[in-house]
């Protein structure tokens, strides 16, 4: 178990930050953290790598218990903050040496060199931090988190601000990362959950509402059926209110229409028989998935 | 805390801020000893450097918070704070590495007015003729001094995310513990031994006991437990984010 929160509680003042959230990730996954922002995300990462501590519950990383074993917990942790801090005057090489000789690499150099080659730092390897755009500055905040080769990594929001081209580069590397790491990332792009992560994590109000595989989660929340359907011929939405199973009945143009279900029970066959007892042209007929966004507004609304 | 303690060195060298304070501490020391008349070696009756470990402290008194003040502060204004604690390393790691790192740059910009030395000590009639003990207690409670303004300089920058903030409380701070214990034991209401007790709460007090060339033991432990106790007040003040 690489990474293992239990029962974590944080209190600001008065304030419940992160209020009983208990979770697993194991080596090999790569798991999204989602919630609207101040839902407790970014509180219980600091949590995870040892900045803040908890209030009470416990976490443990490969294995060491953030808060009675730091320096071996902290060890095997890469982390890249919120905003990705970095020291603006520092050359690249020089910042990732400097991060190298912290975790007493051995390997120092040939671990830099890889280190800027796997993350397309080369042709910038000898500028300032400073100099450098946002999107080459985040691939230095990921190389000072890989660097030592960490068995979980942490990253809050590692492609914000970041432009197509650039996200889609970082995703490869996160998930190319996933297959032998564990990777926590945060993140407010529902897309990037999907495209990324094999599991996700809802919270919300600092409580945990959701923790399933992007599958499970999306089939989980479809607790209605919604129906898309298209006819060649004008028809009344009193006609298809009537329908059995039927809830809402929403006009996306003159002919097109949303349905929404009572429950579960398919309503593409209902339709069909409409169609074919009225003797309309069936043009459309499809079964809607509710996108993940749709069931993390449900979540948290 | 050997990777701290590099990181500081060459981030002071690599921005123009060293290359500054380094260049005003040795233009300050060389005005006031070979061209302001008041304190002028040439126009001295005796050949020492008595003006140069007299003016040093106040100098230091502004220029070493003016190089503490971004140890820490910019650190926690950036965020890096937040990268560096949680890397492998202990607050007191953190803490000691820029000290020393601080300290030695100190050391860095002293060394040039060895230079002063010779010059006196080849000046002198007949030369050579200069309390070369004097001299070097001066130089070692000079570097005691400089030492503890460093601790107080980490201090103030470990407050605050201000640089402005942090070199205006180092620099407070610094004059307070040089100084004003020794004005203090002048009000009226210390009279007897208390006074002497109250003086040698500042530095002052062992600083001109050490420059007289007698290194007390009393003095050193004094400083080391004032340097001691600005450092744990340091590491307290990084670790209340834990609070």
């Amino acid at each position: 178990m690489s990474v293992q929160v239990q029962h974590l509680v944080k209190v600001y003042g008065s304030q419940r930050a992160v209020d009983d959230v208990s979770f697993e990730v194991q080596a090999g996954e790569v798991l999204g953290f989602l919630g609207p922002n101040g839902a407790g995300k970014t509180t219980t990462m600091k949590i995870i790598t040892g900045f803040l501590p908890a209030t009470s519950g416990t976490v443990r990383v490969c294995g060491y218990d953030v808060a009675s074993q730091p320096m071996q917990a902290r060890a095997c942790v890469g982390y890249l903050p919120e905003h990705n801090p970095l020291y603006r005057d520092m050359y690249v090489r020089e910042y990732l040496k400097f991060v190298a000789s912290v975790h007493r690499l051995s390997d120092a150099r040939t671990r830099v060199e890889a280190m800027i080659e796997r993350t397309g730092l080369t042709s910038h390897r000898h500028k300032r931090i400073g100099e450098l755009s946002k999107g080459y500055r985040q691939r230095v905040g990921l190389a000072q988190a890989m660097l030592h080769d960490p068995q979980v990594l942490i990253l809050d929001e590692p492609t914000s601000g970041l432009d197509p081209n650039q996200i889609v580069e970082i995703r490869q590397l996160i998930k190319e990362l996933g297959r032998e790491k564990t990777v926590i990332l945060s993140t407010h792009i529902l897309a990037e959950v999907e495209a990324v992560c094999s599991r996700a994590i809802i919270i919300h109000q600092g409580r945990l509402v959701a923790d399933d595989a992007i599958e499970a989660l999306k089939s989980r929340l479809q607790g209605r059926s919604v129906v898309t359907v298209e006819f060649g011929q004008p028809v009344r939405a009193e006609q298809l209110r009537a329908l059995p199973h039927v809830q809402e009945v929403k006009a996306l143009s003159q002919h097109r229409w949303q349905l929404i279900g009572v429950d579960t029970h398919d309503l593409r066959p209902i339709l069909s028989a409409f169609a074919a007892q009225n003797q309309l042209t069936l043009l459309e007929l499809h079964k809607e998935i509710l996108s993940v966004e749709e069931v993390f507004q449900q979540l948290t609304r | 805390m050997r990777a701290i303690y590099f990181k500081e060195i060459s981030a002071f060298f690599s921005s123009i801020i060293g290359y500054i304070v380094i260049g005003m501490f040795l233009v300050l020391l060389g005005l006031v000893l070979w061209v302001f008349p008041e304190y002028s070696l040439l126009d001295g009756r005796f050949a020492g450097l008595e003006s140069m470990f007299a003016i040093a402290p106040q100098v230091f008194l502004f220029l070493i918070p003016a190089v503490t003040m971004r140890s820490l502060s910019e650190e926690m204004q950036t965020g890096t704070l937040e990268l560096l604690v949680t890397r492998p390393l202990s607050d007191w790691q953190i803490v000691g590495g820029k000290f020393l790192a601080y300290l030695s740059l100190v050391v860095f910009a002293l060394l040039p007015t060895l230079l002063y030395y010779f010059t006196i000590y080849q000046l002198g009639s007949p030369p050579g003729n200069l309390d070369s003990g004097g001299i070097i207690g001066s130089y070692i409670g000079l570097f005691f001094l400089a030492a503890a303004f460093v601790a107080i300089g980490l201090f103030a920058s470990s407050l605050t995310q201000s640089q402005i903030v942090a070199f205006l409380l180092g620099a407070f701070l610094c004059f307070f513990f040089f100084q004003m214990f020794d004005l203090i034991s002048r009000l009226p209401i210390f009279f007897g031994k208390t006074d002497d007790i109250v003086q040698a709460i500042g530095i002052q007090y062992h600083y001109d006991s050490m420059s007289r060339g007698l290194i007390d033991t009393r003095d050193v432990v004094y400083f080391l437990s004032l340097i001691a106790f600005f450092l744990a007040a340091t590491v307290v003040s990084l670790g209340r984010r834990h609070w």
